[in-house]
C-alpha cells in the first residue's frame, strides 16, 4: 500500500513537472558575434542576439518591418520637417540601474556621428545638424535638411541607446534597457540572456535564453535533431529542409529577409560599361533555376533592387525574361557576337557559391566564359568592394531600404546616373508617404532599365523551430532575433 | 645528461626567434584589412580610418613586430581586433577545452595502442595479429570527421546518450564536461590508434629479434620477463616520437572535430581569426602552437635519453 502511494505521488510529482511551461530556451545560430555593440560593427551577428533583446533605439522595427514607437513614445515632426522632438518613456531603466533620460540619448546621437566614430553605418546619422536635451524626457533632434527616412533610420541596431558610462565594456558587457540582461558569454560556445525584472514594457515570457553558436551545417542538424537546440534561426543546411517539414516535431518558417541577392556587374569596365551587354547577361539567367538549384526552391525572383515584401515594390522581372536567343543578340549588336571573357568573384555564403557555378553555366550559353574564383569576405573587401578589380560578382545586400547605393557612383558596381542621384536627393528630403512611394518606385524602374545589375532572388530566411515554441519572427526584416515575444505553448 | 638538456634549449630558442619571423611576416603579407572586414559594406572611408587608427594598423611593420614579441615575452599577447579583449585571455578560454581534449585523446590512444600493439607483436601471425592489422588499416583509413558524424547520429540523435556537441563549461562539473569531450576523443583518438598500434606492433618485432633478447632467453628469463625488462623499454623510442607528434596534431588539428562538434576549441578560433583577418590572434596562437610543438619535442627528447641512456653520450 505504502509502494503504491509513494508511486502515485512520483508520478504526480512528474506529470506537474512536465506539464509546468518551460520558461527558457536555447536558439541556435550560425555565426558568433564578434563582441556585442551593435553601434561599432556591421556583424550581422551581434544584432542577432541584442537587438530588441538587450539594446532598444528611439524606434523600433516590428515583425512586418514597420517602424513602431521604441523608447520614444511619440514624437513631433516641425512643418519644415526639420526638427523631431521626441517623448521619452519615464521611468526606463538601464540593466545597471541608472534611469534613462535625455541625456542619454544626445550622447548615444553624438557618439554616432562623432568624428572617431566607428559606427558601421555613420550615414544614418549623417543628417543630424544637433541634438539636445530639453527637459530628461524631451530630445529635439535637428536635421540639416528635412530627411523622409530619419525614424527608419534610428529603428536601426546600431542606433540603439547606450549608457555613457557602459561604453567602456559595452564590447564584452553590453548595458541596455532591453527586456533581457546579458548574463553570460562563454566564447565559441554560446551567449546567456536572462529576463530583466525592471523592463518598462509587458514582461517577456521567457526566464531565460541560450543563443548557441553552430556553424557547421551537419553539426546543425545533429543539434536539431538530438535536441540540443529548440530553434535554429536561419538554418544552414536547405538540403534538410524537407526532412524537418515532414517532422511533426518540428515547424520550419521561411519568411522574407531584406537580403536582395544580385549578380554585380562592374558598370565602368569593358563590356559591362555597354548597357546592352548587362541587358544581355540580365537575360541569359534563370533565376528560378537558380532559386532551385542553389537555394533548395527557398527565394523569391526579384527584378530589381528592392524587397518584395515592401508594400512599395514593383515587380519588374518581366524587364529582364529569361530569353538565350535575345541575349545572344544582343552580345552580337554590342559588337561581342563570340561572347567574351570575365570573371566571377564569389564570396564564402552558399548562395555565392552555389549560385556561381549555375549562372557561370547559363552565361556559357550564350558565349560569356566566366573565370571562377571563390573568395574569403576579407579578399572579397579588398578585391572587389574597395578594389573595383572584377568582371561578376554575386553579393545579398542585407541592409533595410539600401536603394540609395545606386546613387553613389564609387560604390563598387560603379553605377553614375545623375537621374537616379536626383531622386535619391528627393527621397532623402520627402516626407509624404505617398511621394515617397512614388520617388521609390521610379527609382526602381530606373535601375531595372539600365540593367546595373543582374537581380536574382530575394534571399529566404529559413528556420527550424520546435513546433511548441511560438512568437520566433518569420521574416527578418532586420537582422534580429527578437525573443520579447516567444513563448511555449503547453 | 644537464649539458644534453641545455644544448636542446638552445636549439629550443633559435627555433623560436626563427617561427616568429616566419609568422609574423606570413601573416603580414596576406591581403584583407580587419578594419574594412569588421565594418562592412556600407562604412564610410572615414569611419574605417578611425577604426585603423584606433587598432593601432597605422604604425610600421617593424614597430609592430617589436610590440609584439616584447609583449609576448612579458605575457601580453596583445588585444584582438574583432573581440577587443586580450588576446591572452581568448587563448586561455579556448585552451581548458583543447588542452583537455588533447590529452584525453592522446590517453585513449595510448591505452588502446599499447596492449593492442603488444599483442599483436607477442603473437605475430595468429589470428589476433591479423585482426588487429585489419581493424588498424580500416582506423587509419577512415576519415575521423565521417566517423565523429556517425557516431552522431548513433549516439545523439537515434540513442540520445550524449548530445551532438557543444561544450557546457567545466563549471557544469567534471563529469559533464569530460562526458560532452567524449565523442570528439573517440572520434580523434581512433586514427591515432590504429597508426600508434603499428608502431608499436613493428616496434617490438624489431627489438624482439635483437641479439640482446636472445641472450636473457638464454639467461633464462621467460618469453614473457624478457619482454617486460628489456624489449618494452627499447621499443618505446619510436613510439616516444609519434605520441609527441600526436600530442602536438591533436592541440592545433582537432579543427574540422571541433566543427563537427560545435567545440569552442583552438583549432576553430584561429580559423575563424584568419577569416576575420584578426592578425593579433592568428599570430600569437600560431606562435604559441610553435611553442608548445617544440617544447613537447624537447620533453621526447629527453624521455628518449631517460628511455635509452646511449642517446645522452651520442649528441
Amino acid at each position: 500500500m505504502k509502494t503504491t502511494l509513494s508511486l502515485t505521488t512520483a508520478m504526480v510529482l512528474l506529470a506537474s513537472a512536465a506539464s509546468a511551461a518551460e520558461t527558457d530556451v536555447t536558439v541556435g545560430l550560425q555565426l558568433e558575434p564578434p563582441h556585442l555593440d551593435p553601434t561599432s560593427a556591421a556583424a550581422g551577428a551581434i544584432d542577432q542576439v541584442v537587438y530588441s533583446n538587450v539594446f532598444e533605439g528611439l524606434t523600433r522595427f516590428g515583425p512586418d518591418g514597420a517602424v513602431n514607437a521604441g523608447l520614444a513614445e511619440s514624437w513631433d515632426i516641425s512643418d519644415d520637417g526639420k526638427t523631431y522632438t521626441f517623448k521619452l518613456r519615464s521611468g526606463v531603466k538601464f540593466h545597471d540601474g541608472t534611469d534613462l533620460d535625455a541625456t542619454d540619448v544626445v550622447f548615444s546621437l553624438d557618439r554616432a556621428r562623432a568624428e572617431d566614430s566607428t559606427n558601421a553605418q555613420k550615414a544614418l546619422f549623417d543628417g543630424i545638424e544637433s541634438a539636445e536635451a530639453v527637459d530628461p524626457t524631451t530630445v529635439k533632434v535637428t536635421l540639416k535638411a528635412p530627411q523622409g527616412n530619419f525614424l527608419f533610420n534610428m529603428a536601426w541596431g546600431d542606433a540603439v541607446i547606450v549608457a555613457p558610462e557602459s561604453i567602456e565594456n559595452i564590447k564584452t558587457n553590453p548595458v541596455g534597457t532591453g527586456a533581457f540582461t546579458f548574463a553570460d558569454w562563454k566564447q565559441g560556445d554560446s551567449i546567456t540572456i536572462a529576463r530583466n525584472p525592471d523592463y518598462w514594457g509587458e514582461a517577456p515570457a521567457l526566464d531565460e535564453a541560450t543563443f548557441k553558436f553552430i556553424s557547421d551545417p551537419t553539426a546543425a542538424f545533429g543539434a536539431m535533431m538530438a535536441g540540443d537546440v529548440d530553434a535554429f534561426y536561419g538554418y544552414p543546411a536547405p538540403e534538410n529542409l524537407a526532412q524537418f517539414e515532414a517532422d511533426p516535431r518540428f515547424n520550419v518558417l521561411s519568411g522574407s529577409t531584406e537580403g536582395e541577392t544580385i549578380l554585380a556587374m562592374n558598370n565602368k569596365l569593358e563590356p559591362f560599361d555597354d548597357v546592352r551587354v548587362r541587358k544581355a547577361v540580365s537575360m541569359a539567367i534563370d533565376r528560378q533555376a537558380i532559386i532551385d538549384g542553389a537555394m533548395f526552391g527557398y527565394g523569391t525572383p526579384i527584378g530589381t533592387h528592392f524587397a518584395p515584401h515592401n508594400s512599395d515594390y514593383v515587380d519588374l522581372t518581366a524587364n529582364t525574361p529569361f530569353d538565350p536567343s535575345a541575349a545572344k543578340a544582343l552580345l552580337a549588336e554590342a559588337g561581342y557576337p563570340d561572347g567574351f571573357e570575365t570573371t566571377l568573384k564569389l564570396p564564402p555564403p552558399s548562395y555565392a557559391r552555389r549560385g556561381g557555378e549555375i549562372i557561370a553555366a547559363q552565361l556559357r550559353e550564350i558565349g560569356i566564359e566566366t573565370e571562377i574564383s571563390n573568395l574569403e569576405w576579407a579578399q572579397w573587401l579588398e578585391q572587389v568592394f574597395r578594389g573595383y578589380d572584377f568582371g561578376l560578382t554575386i553579393v545579398s545586400h542585407t541592409e533595410p531600404m539600401d536603394i540609395g547605393i545606386y546613387a553613389r557612383p564609387e560604390y563598387y558596381f560603379q553605377y553614375d546616373n545623375p537621374d537616379m542621384q536626383a531622386l535619391i536627393k528627393n527621397l532623402d528630403v520627402e516626407n509624404d508617404p505617398g511621394v515617397r512611394a512614388s520617388i521609390l518606385q521610379k527609382a526602381q524602374e530606373t535601375i531595372s532599365n539600365d540593367f546595373v545589375n543582374g537581380y536574382l532572388f530575394q534571399l529566404a530566411l529559413t528556420s527550424v523551430v520546435d513546433a511548441k515554441l511560438n512568437g520566433i519572427w518569420e521574416n527578418a526584416p532586420t537582422q534580429a532575433v527578437d525573443l520579447t515575444g516567444v513563448s511555449w505553448s503547453e | 645528461m644537464l649539458r644534453f638538456a641545455l644544448k636542446r634549449l638552445g636549439s629550443l630558442v633559435i627555433s623560436l626567434i626563427v617561427a616568429s619571423l616566419v609568422i609574423f611576416s606570413c601573416i603580414e603579407v596576406v591581403p584583407g584589412d580587419p578594419a574594412s572586414f569588421m565594418l562592412g559594406i556600407n562604412a564610410q572611408p572615414d569611419t574605417i580610418a578611425a577604426l585603423r587608427e584606433e587598432l593601432g594598423l597605422n604604425s610600421s611593420l617593424p614597430e609592430r613586430y617589436f610590440s609584439w614579441i616584447s609583449g609576448m615575452l612579458t605575457g601580453d599577447l596583445g588585444t584582438s581586433y574583432t573581440y577587443r579583449s586580450p588576446v591572452s585571455e581568448i587563448v586561455a578560454e579556448r585552451l581548458v577545452i583543447s588542452l583537455p581534449l588533447a590529452t584525453y585523446a592522446l590517453s585513449l590512444t595510448v591505452l588502446i595502442a599499447f596492449p593492442v600493439g603488444v599483442l599483436a607483436a607477442t603473437r605475430r601471425g595468429s589470428v589476433a595479429d591479423i585482426s588487429v592489422m585489419g581493424a588498424t588499416q580500416l582506423g587509419v583509413a577512415i576519415p575521423n570527421f565521417w566517423f565523429a558524424m556517425l557516431m552522431v547520429l548513433v549516439f545523439a540523435i537515434n540513442l540520445r546518450w550524449f548530445s551532438a556537441g557543444g561544450f557546457p563549461g567545466w563549471d557544469a562539473g567534471f563529469f559533464a564536461a569530460m562526458k560532452a569531450l567524449t565523442l570528439p576523443a573517440i572520434a580523434l583518438a581512433l586514427p591515432q590508434a590504429s597508426i600508434l598500434a603499428r608502431v608499436m606492433r613493428s616496434s617490438l618485432l624489431d627489438t624482439l629479434s635483437e641479439d640482446y633478447i636472445r641472450t636473457a632467453r638464454a639467461k633464462g628469463l621467460s618469453k614473457r620477463q624478457a619482454l617486460w625488462r628489456h624489449a618494452l623499454r627499447n621499443a618505446l623510442i619510436p613510439v616516444l616520437t609519434i605520441i609527441g607528434l600526436q600530442f602536438s596534431f591533436l592541440l592545433a588539428g582537432a579543427i574540422i572535430i571541433e566543427n563537427v562538434f560545435f567545440l569552442p576549441g583552438l583549432g576553430r578560433l584561429v580559423f575563424q581569426a584568419i577569416s576575420q583577418r584578426d592578425l593579433i590572434v592568428v599570430e600569437s596562437v600560431v606562435m604559441l602552437l610553435v611553442f608548445a610543438v617544440i617544447v613537447v619535442n624537447f620533453l621526447v627528447d629527453l624521455a628518449y635519453a631517460w628511455v635509452d641512456p646511449r642517446l645522452r653520450s651520442r649528441v
